[in-house]
């Protein structure tokens, strides 16, 4: 029988962080910020697959690396918060609940397993005012931290980071939150240094509208998230800003937030990911090979 | 939950596992004990230890469906609640009520609600108007050796739906028996106690077609006329402002009738009965 190699502890650890952190820069990256309407969640992903997703009354989840372990922790979140729901009270659901639970599972996951998990996710639970919002950061190896406002994850995070904390304003409505979020994402992966302009197909994006009673997640998408991405924003005070009520829009076309209903619609189109050869390796499903 | 967790902190595989995108699925495997309808019951009938709920109309309209619920729940000859609310939303864009034993069935009815949220959040899509009644039918089948003992509960599931087969038929009404049974009903339906009174009055007023406004006047009509012969259905009670709860859903989603809007609707009716106690 072979005799194995000494590694040390500390060695085991380096290189298993050394690993998910590729994997992670690998990606295309997310960002979630803080404004005046709430918190803006949006994910550079040009497939159907999503990044972004509501978990509970309040709170919302973002994440970056490889989709099936994102997924499966995301059905978790999901899962825990509905289960504590239903047993207490909705609002007995908390974003620092999810956070504390997803770094227990992160965290043993990195230390017991040979492969740790090449995720980053972001737990954003929308307060009455974006003093009182929270943002948890919660890395690969279990770590977990309390974001100011705004955050960057994924790809090249450093650099998006550096973008958002210039210019991130709490007090901003939200065509200028989005304007800012495309921009930051933009400002990595050009030719030559240069800057991209994303446009609507390259987003995917989400609110947590704190105005909204019960259930404040919004994806935006297809002519609303043109218009806002235009900086048209008096269409969207009037759908996403004033909306206080229970009653979703109706599913027609001229209405810029997105319902469930029509979330239906988009979801007619095959839900698998185009298996083009030639397409570019997206972080969203893989390593990156 | 705790309890489930291993020692390293790590969630239990069956929270992150592909499985099911059904709530009711994973508590079987997570906490059981959450569920209805799994519990040892004694032997013998037990039907008059809980509060039962009453009656509960729908009406299909040109625009989607109207549900209203009477206000009265009843432990044999007592009235165990006077302001009881039979009647809720099951998600946006459709309605729940139900009638028998109070207790479970309002657990049902939670039950049902997370259901389909789940569902929407797991999927990112909305359950089909068929898939929600098959899966309610489901939970209702789950209660069946209770309702052989005298806790049955039986409800009413009505909604606008979004992709109907037939583009002049949105609003669908659904009734259930104790066994689970799942029938589609055309026009309208009612369950509870009160339901053969306001049936037979549904059937004279009915027309196919009706706007909301005219399908809210004809439920509150159909429930006085089971709170006339039935004494277990409450009628609407102008001493204390407790009037029926009436819901549509509509593509603009569900909507509550406020309590203004049911006060002028319960008041006209009264008043009409005034003049005419039979309608």
């Amino acid at each position: 029988m072979a005799m194995q190699f000494y590694a040390s502890p500390e060695q085991v650890q380096r290189d298993r962080s050394e690993y998910a952190r590729k994997g992670i820069a690998r990606g295309r990256s997310a960002v979630v910020l803080t404004y005046e309407g709430g918190i803006l969640l949006v994910a550079e992903n040009i497939t159907t697959l999503r990044k972004i997703s509501e978990i509970y009354d309040k709170i919302g989840f973002a994440a970056v690396g490889r989709y099936n372990e994102f997924e499966s922790l995301r059905r978790a979140g999901i899962r825990m918060a509905d289960v504590n729901g239903y047993s207490y009270d909705r609002r007995d659901v908390t974003g620092r609940f999810l956070a504390n639970a997803y770094t227990q599972t992160l965290g043993a996951i990195f230390t017991e397993t040979q492969k740790p998990y090449e995720v980053e996710i972001c737990i954003a639970q929308v307060g009455s005012s974006p003093e009182t919002d929270e943002l948890y950061r919660i890395t690969y190896d279990g770590s977990v931290m309390d974001e100011p406002g705004f955050m960057a994850m994924g790809g090249q995070a450093e650099a998006i980071s550096n973008v958002l904390r210039e210019r991130h304003d709490a007090t901003a409505e939200l065509p200028a939150a989005l304007a800012l979020a495309a921009q930051a994402l933009g400002s990595v992966g050009g030719e030559n240094g240069q800057t991209r302009k994303l446009d609507q197909k390259q987003l995917e994006v989400a609110v947590l509208d704190r105005r909204r009673k019960g259930r404040a997640f919004r994806r935006i998408q297809g002519p609303a998230l043109i218009q806002l991405l235009e900086g048209l924003k008096d269409v969207l005070d009037k759908d996403l800003g004033g909306v206080d009520a229970a009653p979703p829009p109706p599913p027609a076309a001229d209405k810029p937030t997105v319902s469930a209903a029509a979330e239906e619609d988009a979801a007619d189109k095959p839900e698998a990911e185009p298996t083009d050869p030639a397409a570019p390796a997206d972080g969203v499903n893989g390593d990156g090979s | 939950m705790a309890k489930d967790f291993d020692p390293s902190g790590r969630m239990p595989d069956y929270f992150t596992n592909a499985g099911t995108s059904s709530f009711t699925q994973f508590l079987n495997h997570a906490s059981p004990e959450l569920l209805p309808g799994r519990r040892p019951l004694p032997p013998g009938l037990s039907a008059d230890i809980a509060p039962h709920a009453t009656t509960i109309v729908a009406i299909a309209t040109a625009e989607g469906v109207v549900m209203g619920g009477d206000r009265r729940a009843t432990m044999g000859n007592l009235i165990a609640s006077r302001d009881i609310e039979k009647v809720h939303p099951a998600d946006s864009y459709s309605l729940i009520g139900i009638a028998g034993t109070a207790g479970i069935g309002i657990e049902l009815m939670r039950l049902f609600q997370v259901e389909l949220e789940h569902y929407e959040k797991i999927e990112g899509t909305m359950l089909s108007t068929d898939g929600k009644a098959n899966r309610l039918a489901g939970m209702v089948r789950g209660n069946l050796g209770a309702a052989m003992q005298g806790l049955a509960v039986v409800p009413l599931f009505a909604g606008y739906d979004l992709s109907p087969a037939d583009p002049a038929k949105v609003g669908r009404i659904f009734s259930f028996d104790v066994a689970g049974g799942l029938y589609e009903e055309t026009g309208y339906d009612a369950i509870g106690s009160g339901s053969l009174f306001a049936k037979s009055a549904l059937k004279k007023k009915y027309r196919a077609g009706l706007s909301t406004d005219d399908a809210v006047r004809l439920a509150v009509e159909a429930l006085y006329d089971a709170a006339d012969d039935d004494t277990a259905t409450g009628g609407p009670d102008l001493t204390r402002k407790i009037f029926p709860v009436v819901m549509s859903a509509t593509a603009n989603g569900t909507h509550r009738l406020t309590e203004a809007e049911i006060t002028a609707v319960a008041e006209q009716v009264v008043a009409g009965r005034m003049e005419n106690p039979g309608g």
